[in-house]
């Protein structure tokens, strides 16, 4: 399905057809490409594939397909949680906090190899390389309060008005101090079922604003998720004698991610519920499916290097 | 350190978030030059990057954690 949607993306977008034939025949893994390569339209694109495909009718309605398949599956592993009004954020936090899924950085910390590091690095960078920029189409969809917190986080992940800061960036620098491409989305064809999926999970609850309360609740999961392991990394690669500016990157997050958790749980989420109450359960929605997709990326890499995760 | 109430944030069991501060002065009269927007400031006190916030309260029995 991916290649013959390519294919029809670059000569006449016009021509793809809705129906990607019986669920129980289409592989998952194609699936997911094939979203992915639909979501790409709506970020920078594809040289060979005109502009004007992002809002063909033919291509939004295979993404919608596509999207309303993926939600589905989300709803379905999302046991629901209880929300209280009056302790939001402290609930919020304590019930990300609780997570217990397997850790990458823990391995990459004590045991694993450069070779391995690299794999995760190339695994990552179809997120990192634009990092934050899902949460952006969240931005025009808030009210007031959460969206100056937004904005505030966004400002600071975006370098603070200075290009050489922005994550997305540093994260490019990192790549090439460690002899790899940092043209977007090189190493997609190495990535399994997970990246993709994870990519397509913050794509879609970024653009489709009935979701912003699920897009809040992942970024706070992710956040929340990111200086502790952040800090494990750096020991790690300090272990291994990588590259300074890769090393760099993660302690930056150490810091910056130990501002931007509380802003994301305080600032944007507790004051979107409290805005848009029928949002709030859909913010720990949000926030469970970004654990449950690190949990499963965590499980794919660590059971590639035949580590029991 | 400015401190004007809407600039400051504690955060129950977390770090203190400060916003808009040129510098931060820590408990022993130590000038800190802030070079962001938002800050957090430890206040478990078993941070590995005194006087910021590096998360460690995050793995610190709850007893152990500012209130």
């Amino acid at each position: 399905m991916s290649e013959r949607v390519l294919t029809t993306l670059r000569s006449d977008p016009g021509r793809l057809t809705t129906d990607p034939g019986d669920p129980q025949d289409v592989d998952e893994v194609d699936a997911a490409l094939t979203l992915w390569v639909l979501h790409e339209l709506s970020y920078r694109g594809f040289e060979d594939v005109s502009p004007d495909a992002e809002w063909e009718p033919a291509v939004l309605a295979l993404r919608r397909h596509l999207q309303r398949d993926l939600e589905a599956r989300l709803r379905a592993r999302w046991p629901g949680h209880e929300v209280s009004r009056e302790t939001f954020a402290d609930d919020l936090m304590a019930f990300i906090e609780s997570d217990d899924g397997p850790s990458v950085a823990s391995y990459v910390h004590s045991h694993a190899s450069a070779d391995q590091v690299l794999e995760l690095v190339r695994w990552r960078s179809i997120y990192h390389l634009r990092e934050s920029d899902p949460s952006t189409w969240t931005l025009p969809r808030l009210t007031t309060a959460p969206k100056a917190a937004l904005a505030e986080l966004q400002y600071d992940e975006y370098g603070s008005g200075r290009p050489d800061r922005l994550h997305a960036h540093l994260f490019a620098r990192a790549m090439e101090a460690l002899g790899l491409s940092t043209r977007y989305a090189d190493y997609l064809d190495e990535c399994p079922l997970e990246v993709l999926e994870m990519n397509n999970v913050m794509t879609l609850f970024g653009l489709d604003g009935r979701l912003r309360g699920a897009s809040m609740g992942h970024l706070a999961a992710f956040e929340v998720t990111s200086s502790v392991p952040s800090g494990r990394l750096v020991k790690g690669l300090q272990r291994l004698g990588m590259a300074e500016e890769i090393i760099d990157y993660y302690a930056e997050h150490v810091v910056a991610d130990s501002v931007h958790d509380q802003i994301a749980v305080r600032l944007i989420c507790a004051a979107l519920a409290a805005d848009e109450p029928d949002q709030a359960e859909d913010i720990f929605f949000g926030a469970f499916t970004c654990l449950d997709q690190e949990a499963r990326f965590a499980r794919a890499i660590l059971g590639r290097w035949g580590v029991a995760a | 350190m400015t401190t004007l109430p809407e600039r400051v944030l504690v955060c129950p069991g977390g770090p203190l978030l400060l916003r808009g501060c040129q510098t931060y002065t820590d408990g022993e009269g130590v000038e800190h030059a802030v070079d962001r927007t938002v800050v957090a400031v430890c206040r478990c006190g078993f941070s590995g990057r005194l006087p910021w916030c590096d998360s460690t309260h995050k793995r610190l029995p709850p007893d152990k954690r500012p209130d």
